[in-house]
């Protein structure tokens, strides 16, 4: 089985946001709720980068570790998935979260976050793949249709990757190798424990 | 032999020589070549600085820039490992002495038994705020304590459907009766405040033990140094749970995530040891001493029982209320 995983190739990206965009649409999300975003460091300044960031689906995933009525679940292909029908909004898995990924659609209301809402990598949720209620509460199952997270399907310049971790890290290396330079995968120590040597 | 040897180990060291010239060398040709990551910002080293990164993003929700919270890893660690077992210990440790206490002890009995004459200890107002105040404390602590010990306790037990719908339920029920606690926090703090100041009566009542050990009966004003212990422990520990509880409420009104996860951290810590003492605080009212509860069951109190507990504040009252009627016998009499 495949370790799906994400990859965002900083010195390729170019801050389009068409990864959002993409990701709004394929699985109509709410206004407010972003699935992905892309967050610029250092903005204007020599060496500044982009990073398009959603759920990493981490390894041993901290959200699945604090969640107090565990309703997340790892699927075989390592997508880190949770049931809205169990999640109580509470909160516990956006602190716990390295990379800011778990979204409620009420954030802010009266003492009510709102069932979580997160990167799902395309794969859905415990529901039936490609039933309605699935669409309704996580959107598009691309995975159950063979296809890759449409993101990184979109990306104009290649930079986002998603797929199994190992040829996502081998296109990254050898892009790496023909360039002449990279500045690593962002986050991937974080969330895999393990960083891909350029 | 040796000179070929002696040869070739001669050539090899000029090959080598000339190999690492030439690498050390620029070489004209590709000198062009740029490197666009040497002054790039690099992920390990933002990382090392500030243990986040955080940036610019051009969608409206400005609050998800930050990029990484590594801290969370941290927050875990406490939520799922030191926040039960200081829970634990503390909850089931006040327990445990509380029913070795009650074996050893048993309950602190009126020693001159019931006078038959009743005084009053607390007004209706003042046992509305409490019992407003300690359902409320109930609801919150057996909600709040779902979250932490729930899911390795409950959960096995139930399944995942009834777990998530009572929690849920316990979720709602902690928001809600949030706002009636706080209020009744607030009231016990205006309302008892001048009973509650520390004076030198409370420095001999420790020293003798309060009385629970032995059959020593300490004088005290209304409130003994251990009621007053109660007392600051509910004003202070129930303002802080409070304060951080409507910050984790209402998520970035006041902190970011960083101040969210030290609130859940000051809340949890300071909600299991509040949970602790008011243990400690319903057994010496229930069970755990003759004639104790019906001062906030009826709000009134035998005589004789005000004269083992309160000495002082009973002369007070007495010559307030009814000097003639009463005529009060020597405090020595009773010990």
């Amino acid at each position: 089985m495949a370790r799906m995983k994400f990859l965002c190739d900083a010195d390729r990206c170019i801050e389009c946001n068409a990864c959002v965009t993409a990701c709004k649409n394929e699985h109509e999300v709410p206004w407010g709720i972003n699935r992905r975003r892309v967050v610029t460091i250092n903005d204007g300044k020599p060496g500044e980068r982009s990073i398009s960031m959603a759920c990493m689906h981490c390894t041993d995933a901290p959200c699945a570790a604090v969640c107090p009525v565990n309703c997340f679940y790892t699927t075989a292909d390592g997508v880190v998935l949770h049931s809205k029908d169990l999640c109580i909004g509470c909160g516990y898995c956006f602190y716990a979260c390295p990379f800011g990924a778990p979204q409620y659609p009420k954030v802010g209301n009266f003492g009510s976050r709102g069932k979580m809402d997160k990167c799902t990598f395309c794969a859905g949720g415990p529901e039936a793949d490609g039933s309605k209620e699935e669409y309704d509460k996580y959107g598009a199952n691309r995975l159950a249709e063979g296809k890759l997270p449409l993101c990184a399907e979109m990306c104009s310049t290649k930079s986002l990757l998603a797929g199994d971790g190992e040829i996502i890290a081998q296109i990254y290396k050898e892009r790496v190798m023909k360039r002449g330079y990279g500045s690593g995968a962002w986050g991937w120590k974080t969330a895999y424990r393990e960083t891909i040597e350029s | 032999m040796g000179s070929i040897g002696r040869f070739s180990r001669l050539a090899f060291g000029a090959w080598a020589l000339l190999l690492l010239l030439v690498a050390a060398a620029p070489a004209p040709s590709s000198a062009q070549q740029v490197n666009p990551t040497a002054s790039s910002v690099k992920e390990q080293q933002l990382l090392q600085e500030l243990n986040r990164i955080q940036g610019r993003v051009s969608i409206p929700d400005q609050r998800s820039g930050v990029l990484e919270q590594p801290a969370g890893r941290d927050w875990r660690e406490f939520r799922n490992v030191t926040l039960r077992w200081v829970g634990g210990i503390a909850i089931l440790g006040v327990l445990a002495v509380l029913v070795i206490f009650y074996l050893s002890r048993g309950m602190v009995r009126l020693e001159s038994g019931r006078s038959g004459r009743s005084i009053v200890r607390f007004t209706t107002f003042e046992r509305f705020v409490h019992w407003m105040t300690a359902t409320c404390f109930i609801i919150l602590a057996l909600s709040g304590l779902n979250i932490t010990f729930g899911r390795p306790l409950l959960l096995p037990l139930i399944g995942f459907e009834a777990f998530s719908e009572w929690s849920q339920w316990a979720k709602y029920a902690h928001n809600y009766l949030s706002f009636p606690f706080t209020i009744g926090v607030v009231l016990i703090f205006l309302m008892w405040i001048a009973g509650n100041i520390p004076n030198k009566v409370d420095i001999d009542w420790i020293k003798r033990g309060g009385g629970l050990v032995g059959h020593d009966h300490p004088p005290a004003y209304r409130f003994n140094a251990g009621q007053k212990a109660i007392y600051w422990i509910v004003v202070i520990g129930g303002g802080l749970v409070a304060a951080t509880g409507y910050e984790l409420m209402f998520p970035f009104y006041v902190t970011g995530i960083e101040g969210m996860q030290t609130a859940q951290i000051v809340h949890s810590i300071v909600a299991v040891l509040f949970v602790a003492a008011m243990l400690a605080h319903i057994y010496i009212g229930t069970i755990g001493m003759e004639g104790a509860f019906e001062a906030m069951g009826s709000g009134t109190v035998d005589v004789n029982w005000a004269r083992e507990h309160h000495t002082l504040w009973l002369e007070e009252e007495m010559a307030r209320t009814r000097p003639n009627d009463a005529q009060p016998q020597p405090a020595t009499a009773a010990e």
